[in-house]
């Protein structure tokens, strides 16, 4: 077995008896002892109700989070055991995150947010504008760059937040409610984004209460009081 | 891919005063308020040392051991008088005598312009049909203490004593304009200058006086000799050099000394009180507005410290983004260490401007020279920079040790 075969032979995400446990009176069991594989390429769409543990898998999956027990290799390493520089580095040149609530700044242009997204991942500053205005113009953003995110709709938010985690080129593209703000219109065109994002490699993981959302993943997960199930579609 | 391969994450020193730099600006009205304290504090420094500085070099050119010790004894103007009649003198002509008497007189002397009847000078007897060789040049009686007393050197020869003096000699010392101009430049030919008929021997010539500079363009001679070659009247003034701090004193004694029926007769001049009392104030103000703006700078530096951590409790969402794109804690300590730093950079430029300002406002007032040690200004933005620094240490700490899960939860 050669090393390159190895490499691609590697899940992206691996889970092994991973669980999540806040700690208080008395302690929130979010996610309950999970194994779970994605493989590069995977479209996967995770459902489940409100307070079912879906943003603790997704900050787990993304490096925010450590593990209470368990493995989670990401492309093979085991990043439970990483020092949090590493675990920084990793997440900031192979995660892409559109958080639930953005988390956009507010006082910065549309571009200045989505540059952001490149500030510490090593992207070359002349690389940076081109990147993001790109990532704008493909979340037809591409007139509201010079706004400020407080004049722009709830759906423009959500777009620049997916602007900036698509723009510095991840392979892995984590989404908490990327089309929570949007109508039908935009879903559509944001789904068809996603679908050119994947065809270019890219592995996205969806959180999603939409129905036509988890229709266009290839995966489907669902999440109840912690515990994962995969759905046969 | 192995951890090894994990390339670090980078903040490079551009992108970090960028980011720096954007943050302030996106609050021009908080960033303002927050260097207000430390543009106080930097300035009231700035300034105190300027104008101790500035004060203190006026306090040198006013303070001159010279000047205060000299005391000048002159006749108190009596109504008008009239032009080319003498005024009765009251000083004695064995004023030297009495004085030299008073403890704290180093020493002092009787000076008085001689009326030849503005006879010429010349130094040949014959007169020089070619050039000028006959000068109009002032005449002065002096009594052998004022040489001593007025600071007077000899660039050659010697100055005549009591004994010239008692014995009416016709000897006189030049002044080194008046000896230029007569063309005398040794006396050991014991040359002679004649006013009109009157033959004098010259012997001795000034280098320089420290007082009384009229002298250096005159002849000089004894009082008996001027007495009787020219009828001198009675001395006109009188100079006496005391003791360092003895002048106040010599000033009361020496108008009693010389004409104790009626000292009111005599115009007693002194040196203004002796500057030290208020050297000792001013270094005491000094002292007490560099605490005043050391407090200031103080309270700037909690000023920065207190609204860097409120923004980091505001931009606690924004930590957490940082942190998801792959800022270290380092980055995020750095980012609002440069925040807070150029704050006190700004505030200390802004400090220093405005101390320079009231140093020159202040002397301009005082008409006194400003004066600034060219450090002061250059270090001030400097000590801003550092103060901005050390009040971010705490807060930049507090923004490095959030989780970036705490830090994305709680902000939005
Ligand atoms: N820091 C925490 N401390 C204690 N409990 C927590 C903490 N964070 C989340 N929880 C709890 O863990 C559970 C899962 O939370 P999580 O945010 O993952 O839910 P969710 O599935 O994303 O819900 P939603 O769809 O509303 O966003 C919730 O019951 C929540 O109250
Ligand atoms: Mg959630």
């Amino acid at each position: 077995m050669t090393q390159p075969r190895a490499v691609q032979s590697v899940p992206v995400v691996e889970l092994e008896a991973v669980s999540r446990t806040y700690p208080g009176f008395p302690p929130v069991k979010a996610v309950r002892s999970t194994d779970l594989v994605v493989n590069e390429g995977d479209y996967v769409s995770v459902v489940g109700p409100s307070g079912s543990g879906k943003s603790t898998l997704l900050h787990l999956l993304g490096c925010l989070d450590r593990p209470t027990d368990g493995t989670y290799r990401l492309r093979g390493i085991d990043v439970g055991k990483l020092p949090d520089g590493k675990r920084t580095a990793l997440r900031g040149r192979e995660i892409g995150f559109v958080f639930q609530s953005f988390h956009l700044l507010s006082h910065r242009t549309v571009l200045d947010n989505v540059v952001t997204g490149m500030l510490y991942n090593r992207t070359p500053r002349r690389q940076r504008i081109p990147q993001a205005t790109e990532a704008l113009e493909r979340v037809g953003l591409g007139h509201r760059m010079g706004f400020t995110p407080m004049k722009l709709s709830g759906g423009e938010r959500q777009r620049v937040a997916v602007a900036r985690a698509v723009a510095p080129g991840p392979s892995l593209l984590l989404c908490d409610e990327p089309t929570g703000n949007l109508d039908t219109a935009t879903t559509d065109s944001l789904l068809d984004l996603f679908d050119e994002l994947r065809a270019d490699g890219l592995t996205l993981i969806v959180i999603t209460h939409n129905e036509a959302v988890s229709l266009r993943a290839d995966r489907r997960i669902s999440i109840i009081d912690g515990v994962l199930a995969e759905v046969d579609t | 891919m192995t951890d090894k391969r994990i390339v670090r994450s980078r903040f490079s020193f551009r992108d970090l005063v960028a980011e720096a730099g954007v943050g302030m600006l996106a609050r021009p009205g908080r960033t303002v308020l927050t260097v207000l304290g430390t543009v106080l504090g930097i300035a009231a420094l700035v300034s105190t040392l300027g104008l101790a500085k500035t004060a203190g070099n006026q306090i040198v050119t006013r303070f001159d051991a010279l000047a205060a010790t000299s005391v000048t004894v002159e006749n108190r103007a009596q109504g008008f008088s009239q032009p080319g009649t003498q005024q009765e003198s009251h000083i004695p002509w064995d004023a030297e005598d009495r004085l030299i008497r008073l403890n704290g007189v180093v020493a002092a002397g009787t000076q008085s312009l001689v009326d030849t009847s503005n006879q010429l000078v010349k130094s040949v007897p014959i007169n020089d049909p070619l050039g000028q060789s006959e000068y109009s040049i002032d005449v002065y009686a002096a009594s052998p203490g004022l040489f001593n007393a007025i600071g007077a050197t000899l660039t050659t020869g010697r100055f005549y004593d009591e004994g010239h003096n008692e014995r009416q000699e016709p000897v006189a010392i030049l002044g080194p304009g008046a000896a230029r101009r007569l063309n005398v430049s040794r006396v050991d030919q014991q040359p002679a200058i004649f006013i009109g008929d009157t033959t004098l021997v010259v012997v001795g010539i000034l280098n320089d006086t420290k007082r009384e500079p009229v002298l250096l363009d005159a002849i000089i001679i004894p009082n008996n000799t001027a007495r009787h070659l020219f009828n001198l009247q009675a001395p006109a003034e009188v100079q006496i050099r005391t003791e360092i701090g003895a002048a106040q004193l010599i000033g009361q004694q020496s108008a009693i000394a010389l004409s104790p029926n009626d000292p009111s007769l005599l115009r007693v001049t002194v040196p203004p009180e002796p500057k030290a009392v208020k050297e000792q104030v001013a270094s005491d103000v000094n002292t007490l507005f560099l605490v005043l703006g050391g407090v200031a700078l103080l309270v700037g530096a909690i000023g920065i410290a207190n609204v860097t951590l409120v923004s980091v409790l505001e931009r606690v969402g924004e930590i957490g983004l940082r942190r998801a794109v792959g800022a270290t804690r380092r980055h995020i300590a750095a980012q609002f260490l440069a925040e807070s730093a150029a704050m006190g950079l700004i505030g200390g430029l802004i400090g220093a401007s405005i101390g320079v300002l009231v140093i020159v406002a202040v002397s301009a007032t005082r008409q006194w020279t400003p004066v600034l040690d060219p450090w002061v200004p250059l270090a001030a933005p400097l000590v801003g920079a550092a103060t901005g620094l050390i009040a971010g240490l705490y807060p930049s700490w507090r923004a490095a040790s959030l989780e970036p899960i705490d830090a994305l939860r709680t902000g939005t």
